[in-house]
């Protein structure tokens, strides 16, 4: 019987950038997505005043000068090494941790049950904030799905005490009470489409969805919500997700049934081909960082003419949309094509695979343009080069290196990931 | 930005430049012998010496901040130090800390004694920093040790 808890960070990003800077305490701070575009992050104090998440910063300005509200850009590296931190604290209470996103971790935890599971969450919300200075919320549950709601419970204060909240020792009417008294909307995985539905169909609140029939929400929804439902009742259906090691590359290649002599016809392939491929880029929640395109005659036909050439490029975003993938194959390809010869086969393959970003950054894209954002573009082409032989790389066309500047204007420094960004203490 | 990103998306222990700083060069462990003779340095062989093992006891509650000042000199910490400073150590009356004081980081030595708290200088021209009710205090760590590199 596998026990969850969700640990998550409160206001994550605005809690990092205050635990360094004291002339921040008690202020109204936001931290802003790429080029200081929309509000990604908020403190409690700039919650208070009701201003919700994702607005775009310009759009506030009145409030901003009205409650003194402080403006920050994204300072990923400090979130990044502070995140890190937070993991390894939570990975020696427990061996078994999901690391959700850069903020969140799920923690399995039986085995752990002599120390009571309140009390345990309790100990890892105390040594993160001896040895962080942040502060955590700590949800417990037979299930992911019920450790994300009590998580939620204990953040908004509905159930647990001093920001832990355990569902395995509470009783079943303590808990259908308290499921009573929830939005359906705030269960891990019922968004806003899906809970105006349930609203639709006499569904408001957790308990009401817990209850309702599974074959019917199968039904009327998806395999996915019913789990949730099961999930609800206590019964696990999610495990904590293994770390597979991802594809490094995926191929898509095939040979053709009679020779191709015009372009129209290869890049008919290779689109297809791309297509296939960013379909199981994207299954493993992935992104390309580059893209090789091959095409050659029969190399079985040696008095035929022969001709092969493969070329490879760095994407200026790492991506799985088949638009942009095949947008850049087909541009490869025409660099590569010469007319008048029989191909006989294609193929492109997908590489630089990176994991595709989280939750907390899904709206935003990260930030791939720094300082020095050449030089890792360069960096890529020269990895590429050495690992691919040289003269199979080259520069896409007109695009790639038309770099935009990212705008960051009110970063922090490097706190903790730059000797020229420490944080200066007076002797005075 | 990606890698930090593929960081994240993994078990910890991964690559942090305070964190896992490289370490030294690996131990010395391959002594060609002829057969039959082991070398009489086999057991004395241990790695080489590390200073970040010296220096950081506890890596992820670590952090670094640079000194602007000399009012801390006769502790012997001085303008342009490095300090390494531990948060998970309990702070003590008599240790020196990092204080946040209205609005303020400082370097301190905790004074706390029969009620009152005060954090005072390492040097004669410093009068020491009595706290008061109302006054904002947040001891943020103990500076458990110092470095500095000469030149640039």
């Amino acid at each position: 019987m596998p026990v969850f808890a969700l640990v998550d960070c409160n206001n994550f990003y605005a809690s990092c950038e205050k635990l360094f800077d004291p002339t921040l305490k008690d202020k109204p701070i936001v931290v802003l997505s790429n080029n200081d575009g929309c509000v990604v992050a908020r403190s409690a104090e700039v919650k208070a005043l009701g201003i919700p998440m994702g607005v775009p910063w310009f759009k506030i300005q009145q409030e901003a000068k009205r409650y003194g509200i402080v403006a920050f850009s994204s300072n990923y590296a400090l979130y990044a090494d502070m995140s890190n931190r937070v993991v390894e604290i939570l990975s020696s209470f427990s061996p078994n941790i999901e690391v959700y996103s850069i903020d969140e971790s799920f923690l399995e935890l039986s085995g752990f049950e002599r120390f009571g599971y309140r009390a345990y969450g309790q100990r890892i919300l105390q040594q993160i904030a001896d040895w962080l200075g942040l502060a955590v919320c700590v949800g417990i549950g037979p299930t992911k799905t019920l450790a994300k709601l009590a998580n939620h419970c204990a953040k908004k204060k509905l159930a647990g005490d001093q920001g832990v909240c355990d569902f395995t020792t509470m009783m079943p009417a303590e808990l259908s009470q308290l499921f009573g008294r929830i939005e359906v909307g705030e269960v891990w995985g019922v968004g806003r489409k899906i809970s105006a539905k349930l609203e639709a169909m006499g569904i408001h609140t957790v308990r009401q969805l817990r209850d309702a029939d599974a074959e019917t929400v199968r039904s009327r929804f998806s395999v996915v919500l019913e789990r949730t439902v099961r999930e609800l009742r206590g019964i696990s259906c999610l495990d904590l997700a293994e770390v597979v090691p991802e594809k490094q590359q995926i191929m898509s290649s095939r040979s053709f049934g009679t020779l191709v002599y015009d372009l129209e016809g290869l890049e008919e392939a290779v689109a297809s081909y791309v297509s296939r491929a960013a379909e199981k880029l994207r299954k493993q929640d992935s992104l390309a960082g580059a893209i090789q395109v091959y095409i050659r005659t029969n190399i079985f036909k040696p008095e035929v003419p022969q001709y092969q050439r493969a070329m490879t490029i760095p994407l200026p975003e790492a991506s799985a949309d088949s638009r942009v993938l095949v947008g850049w194959a087909i541009k490869v390809l025409r660099r590569i094509y010469r007319p008048g010869y029989g191909y006989h086969k294609a193929g492109i393959t997908l590489l630089e695979i990176v994991p595709k970003t989280n939750q907390q950054f899904s709206l935003f894209v990260p930030p791939e343009m720094e300082n020095g954002r050449n030089e890792r573009l360069m960096a890529t082409l020269d990895a590429i080069n050495g690992r691919y032989g040289r003269g199979s790389l080259r520069v896409a066309a007109e695009g790639v290196t038309k770099g935009w500047q990212m705008r960051r204007g009110n970063l922090s420094p490097g706190y903790t990931t730059e000797w020229g960004g420490l944080g200066k203490v007076v002797a005075a | 930005m990606r890698e930090l990103l593929m960081d994240l998306a993994r078990v910890p222990g991964l690559f942090v430049p305070l964190l896992h700083a490289p370490r030294l060069p690996l131990p010395i462990d391959e002594v060609r012998v002829s057969a039959g003779f082991p070398s009489p340095a086999a057991d004395y062989e241990n790695k080489r010496l590390d200073i970040n093992e010296y220096l950081v006891r506890n890596p992820v509650s670590t952090f670094f901040f640079s000194v602007e000042g000399d009012s801390m000199q006769g502790a012997e910490i001085f303008d342009g130090d490095i300090l390494v400073v531990d948060k998970s150590i309990r702070p003590r009356h008599g240790q020196i800390v990092i204080a946040f004081v209205d609005g303020q980081r400082l370097v301190k030595r905790l004074f706390r004694r029969g009620g009152r708290v005060a954090l005072t200088a390492e040097n004669p021209a410093y009068a020491p920093l009595e706290i008061q009710e109302g006054m904002e205090l947040m001891i943020w760590g103990v500076v458990t040790g110092k470095f500095k590199r000469f030149g640039a």
